[in-house]
């Protein structure tokens, strides 16, 4: 044996006491869905976890009465100090069922658990203790006095970080007096159903959130039902798109979170052993399955070799496997169809000319794999550095100067993130000025925080999540006259009066 | 010899330096050259060093790394008030750890002072001799260890009488002073001379462990060049503490050096050894370093002439683990020895 | 017997890349103005084609970097520049308000100096907003991290279409120059003299060419161009009621512009930060904390 393969170190799946079917969380309860339920699988292994119901259009319509009664009658009369002791509330519970939490997540989505464990729940308490805070705080939070809350908040999660994308959503949206109804995701629907029986231990008042699951149908009822007051999402850009052309005009508040491909910059002054950890957390952190991944390396060409040389050395010590083993870097891909579309793009990648490596690895049988995969030899107008791959794809691309490295950065439709590593100040703070993206790193890389607000630019969406930008999404200044003499002149007089 | 204003003086040719730098050696070159070295962000240094801190080493591997520490362990007794039987005591445990059970292994070393090196060569006896089965070296440390503040001369024959009373390696300190004010090629020599005064009658050299004192270094820039300096003069190992400044081995510390010894084989094919020293006293603390040493410079840096723990305390709980492992119960203090 | 002096008519013409153009499809339109004033009873204005707004949104798209690189005081001195130059030419523009909107010279007179105070309240926003908008944020980690707003880049705006033509472009138009977009804006189309005599202004107020540009015409013809045009950033249907906005949207989703709808009233595009940080984009910069 060799120290370094390690002994298993399994996380024990017994701290879960799964039912063999979860209901729709609807008013206060679990009720059965009257669309065809369906089952979620463990990625890792492809043997089924539990059964979920699916909510049909009806149950969907039901969810969002139960969210407006909700409103109406409860939520919207609820003192800010109230609604925030039910947020703390909350994240008190999340802390106490965290090893839970953290399990069913790493269960179900694929990831491996010390990420469950050490970046995701932690996130979800922070995330619902933060917003905990603002609840009776709102006058503060950019809108002018007396803020309003929307309404109805309609809210659809993608899977690669249930839990939080879950916490993300629902913390601001009750913090600022609305009440939700969310849709996890197809096939991770598992930790919103545990956190559904947290929100029935905190007595949370029935309706205020609501969850119902589904594939996309459900999603797409949800999010286009006339009673719904916001929607917030976050996926793909293409699903980002089709909400934004079917709620374009009806007054719904839209915030998304999509796609994109972002730019990790290395200088050739960066501190180098740092940017290695950091291009691999970029890409390879929940197995590049992170709209925020920096998927595209961008390195100054004189360290180029040096750059890929030690990066492959570092990649060659990652362990990929069972993700409940405590030291599994690498987990599971979270379903056939995106291993579908990482392999599909890969070949590409190989087709148009790049040069593919990937360290040997066994992978197992059974279950969602994907090697940790670089691509050298990149051009900028490759697939592989245009498109989206979401998965562990690093495709490395060179620059020469800053100016260039800038131009290639922003040389996307995309504009969510983006790293420097370099270790001169005053070159990395003019690099972050002219990136467009939501969010730069400069020496560190896929960092979060519930009080940093997190978004995109151009086609990654609009609207901010997290800090105090975040609750502006969640919310609507007062009403009141602002009118001037001369508007009021306006209003009244026809144009032309006079021929 | 003092630097001048230039910093063009000529510092000492060792081969590493010229073999790296070339060129005439200078202060300026060798200036030069550690300045060059990428930087460390300290951030992302730690944040590594905790992520590697995270493993779970469990059962087999467990039991493997209980053992393996203890046999890279220098046992040591630094203190003033240590005397002979003290000296003889740590031998002793040092020979066997644990009389409850005798497959334990025995440790790498033991480290005293330089006057207590005839007692420990005399204590170890035959597990001393060259070719002995198990056999524990004897490290001094040297030149005016902790602080280092005396003349040259009072430094090289400190090390040169732990040579001649048996020592098998030398741990000796950097000039911290000269190294904070810049005068690298200062310390650069300095090294190089009590380097030569490790050199035997018969031509062979005792192993030269260079300590940093990284908690008066103070930042991660400066342990790197450092190290760096501490190669390229001819060191053995890199060694982070005195143990007598506070903090002394640390787990990023210790990586950043690690790093270091990573990037001189790559350079030249050549192994350079690190020795963490001082506050290291948990098994669980030591296999984050066994962990660190094997997926950054990779296992087979895991050896005694590669990789050491310096250690007093760690021992014992080394101990009480394997007892835990081998018998299933916890242990108590009372069943291992203090000494 | 009269000697009154004949007088010389202005030809309206486009604005666009700090120039003065005709309508590149050689189209004009006749803009009614009262009769008895001293401009001519019909005026011609370019009509502006979907050529027109594609070259518009190239001169805006260029004039980007520059305008949204200068500091913010400098922008906040180049609006209130605008403002002392038009309040230089409010007879002006009471007349051109009066002749094309049938309002009363009083009202026409208002309007324009309610108008120049919009510039000058805006102006101050320039190197403020960023304060009021943006945060230090306090991550638990040891990370420097601060979010700030910064311009969007390219914004089509169509002014409002009543009475109003000169306040009502100005309260569309200035709020998305203070961050440091650049506009495309079509003007109001039965009343445009006013936003064309703009133009003038804007080009000798030291507002670089291309950062406004403004198309007379009909929006109906051209804002579709202007929706689905991927260079375009964000799109202010504040006048847009009457259009069919909602595909406007719809074809603005294509590319995930920013959309702000069409509002009506006295309130419609009312002075406020809102309309300022709308056209911006919130940019969060991590950077490590090390002392050692």
């Amino acid at each position: 044996m060799t120290f370094l393969e390690y002994a298993p170190a399994p996380e024990s799946t017994s701290i879960l006491d799964l039912k063999s079917e979860y209901g729709l969380f609807i008013n206060g309860e679990f009720v059965p869905g009257n669309g065809e339920s369906f089952t979620t699988i463990s990625p890792a292994t492809e043997q089924k976890i539990t059964t979920i119901s699916c909510a049909s259009e009806a149950d969907v319509d039901t969810a969002v009465a139960a969210a407006r009664r909700a409103y109406e009658k409860t939520w919207s009369k609820l003192s800010g100090t109230d609604r925030g002791k039910y947020l703390f509330r909350i994240a008190r519970l999340v802390q106490e069922r965290s090893r839970e939490l953290a399990v069913a997540e790493t269960l179900d989505n694929g990831k491996p658990i010390k990420e469950s464990r050490d970046v995701d729940v932690p996130l979800v308490a922070a995330w619902f203790f933060y917003y905990a805070g603002w609840a009776d705080k709102l006058d503060h939070a950019g809108l002018g006095p007396n803020p309003r809350s929307l309404g109805v908040a309609a809210q659809v999660i993608p899977w690669n970080f249930p839990l939080l994308m879950l916490a993300w959503k629902i913390a601001p949206a009750l913090a600022a007096g609305n009440t939700v109804v969310l849709k996890p995701a197809e096939t991770t629907s598992l930790t919103a159903m545990l956190f559904a029986e947290i929100l029935q231990q905190a007595d949370l008042p029935a309706g205020v959130v609501n969850i119902v699951t589904g594939a996309g149908a459900t999603g797409s009822a949800l999010v286009n039902h006339p009673d719904v007051n916001k929607v917030a999402f976050t996926g793909s850009t293409a699903v980002g798109r089709s909400i934004a052309r079917s709620t374009a005009g009806t007054g719904k508040k839209l915030t998304l979170e999509l796609g994109g491909k972002g730019a990790n910059i290395v200088f050739d002054d960066a501190p180098i052993d740092q940017a290695i950890e950091g291009i691999v957390n970029g890409i390879f952190f929940n197995q590049g399955q992170v709209c925020c991944a920096g998927s595209r390396l961008l390195v100054q060409e004189s360290v180029h070799d040096e750059v890929v040389e030690r990066l492959k050395e570092r990649l060659s010590t990652l362990r990929v496997g069972d993700p409940l083993d405590k030291n599994t870097d690498i987990g599971a891909i979270n379903s056939a169809s995106q291993l579908g579309r990482m392999r599909e793009l890969s070949d590409i990648g190989e087709q148009e000319g790049a040069t593919r490596w990937s360290p040997a690895s066994n992978l197992p049988q059974q279950g969602f794999w994907f090697p940790p995969t670089i691509f050298t030899n990149v051009s900028t107008s490759h697939r592989i550095a245009r498109d989206e791959i979401f998965g562990p794809v690093l495709s490395v691309l060179t620059f020469r100067t800053p100016t260039e490295a800038i131009a290639k950065a922003n040389n996307t439709p995309y504009g969510l993130s983006a790293g420097i590593w370099s270790d001169k100040g005053s070159r990395v703070l003019a690099v972050a000025d002219k990136l467009r993206a939501g969010v730069v790193w400069a020496n560190t890389f896929n960092k979060f925080d519930p009080a940093s607000p997190f978004g995109g630019y151009k086609e990654s969406g609009y609207g901010r999540e997290g800090g105090r930008h975040g609750l502006g999404a969640y919310l609507a200044p007062a009403a009141g006259p602002k009118s001037s003499v001369v508007s009021a002149i306006m209003n009244k007089t026809p144009l032309g009066g006079s021929k | 010899m003092e630097t001048t204003a230039t910093g063009s003086t000529a510092i000492a040719p060792a081969s590493r330096a010229l073999e790296v730098i070339g060129g005439d050696l200078t202060e300026k070159s060798l200036r030069r050259y550690l300045e060059g070295i990428a930087g460390v962000d300290a951030v992302g240094l730690e944040a590594r060093a905790a992520a590697l801190g995270t493993r779970s080493i469990k059962t087999t591997s467990k039991a493997w790394a209980l053992d393996k520490i203890i046999s890279l362990i220098d046992l040591t007794t630094l203190e003033g008030s240590d005397t002979p039987g003290k000296v003889r005591s740590l031998v002793a445990k040092a020979l066997v750890p644990d009389a409850g059970d005798l497959s334990t292994p025995r440790v790498a070393a033991v480290c005293v002072y330089g006057d207590m090196v005839p007692y420990a060569v005399e204590a170890l006896g035959r597990a001393h001799d060259a070719d002995a089965p198990g056999r524990i070296n004897v490290a001094a440390v040297a030149t005016a260890f902790p602080s280092g503040r005396a003349s040259r001369s009072v430094k090289l024959s400190d090390t040169a009488d732990a040579v001649a009373a048996g020592a098998d390696e030398i741990d000796m300190v950097i000039d911290r002073g000269a190294f904070l004010s810049g005068r690298y090629g200062l310390v650069f020599d300095e090294i190089v001379a009590v380097k030569e005064a490790c050199r035997r009658p018969d031509g062979s050299y005792a192993h030269l462990k260079v300590i940093l004192e990284t908690g008066e270094l103070n930042t991660y820039d400066n342990i790197r060049r450092a190290s760096w300096l501490s190669i390229l003069a001819g060191g053995d190992f890199i060694k982070t503490s005195t143990g007598k400044v506070a903090p002394a081995a640390t787990l990023p510390v210790t990586l950043s050096m690690l790093e270091v010894v990573r990037d001189w084989h790559r350079l030249t094919g050549e192994k350079i050894g690190v020795k963490p020293a001082g506050g290291i006293r948990t098994s669980k603390d030591a296999i984050k370093y066994l962990v660190t040493v094997a997926e950054t410079v990779g296992e087979e840096w895991l050896e005694p002439d590669l990789f050491r723990f310096g250690a007093s305390s760690l021992l014992n709980d080394l101990l009480l683990q394997r007892q835990k492992l081998t018998s299933g119960s916890y242990s108590g203090p009372a069943y291992v020895t203090i000494d | 017997m009269s000697t009154a002096r004949l007088g010389v008519p202005k030809t309206y013409k486009l604005y666009i890349g700090g120039k003065f153009v005709r309508s590149e499809s050689g189209r004009v339109y006749e803009v009614a103005t009262r009769k008895g004033g001293p401009m001519l009873n019909t005026v011609n204005a370019a009509k502006g084609s979907r050529k027109d707004a594609r070259d518009a949104v190239t001169a805006a798209r260029a004039a980007v970097s520059g305008w949204a690189g200068t500091s913010g005081y400098n922008r906040g001195q180049v609006l209130y520049r605008i403002a002392e130059v038009l309040d230089g030419r409010r007879a002006q523009f009471a007349e051109e308000i009066a002749a094309s909107e049938g309002v009363s010279d009083t009202a026409a007179a208002a309007q324009v100096d309610e108008a120049i105070d919009l510039w000058v309240w805006y102006a101050g926003w320039a190197d403020k907003y960023v304060q009021v908008a943006g945060n230090a944020n306090p991550v638990s980690g040891p990370y420097f991290n601060l979010s700030t707003p910064e311009p969007t880049g390219v914004v089509a705006v169509i002014a409002p279409q009543g009475v109003g033509s000169l306040l009502g472009f100005v309260r569309a138009v200035a709020p998305v120059l203070v961050s440091g977009n650049t506009v495309v804006v079509l003007g109001n189309e039965r009343a445009p003299l006013a936003a064309l005599s703009l133009g003038e202004v804007l080009a000798t107020s030291d507002v670089p060419a291309g950062v406004v540009n403004i198309l007379s015409g009909s929006p109906a013809e051209i804002a579709p161009w202007l929706a689905s045009h991927a260079d375009v950033n964000a799109l202010d249907l504040l006048g847009a009621e009457n259009l069919d906005w909602v595909d406007l949207q719809i074809d603005a989703a294509e590319t995930l512009k920013r959309v702000l709808p069409p509002e009506t009233g006295p309130d419609a595009g009312a002075p406020s930060i809102d309309r300022i940080t709308f056209f911006t984009e919130t940019k969060t910069v991590w950077h490590t904390k090390g002392l050692l």
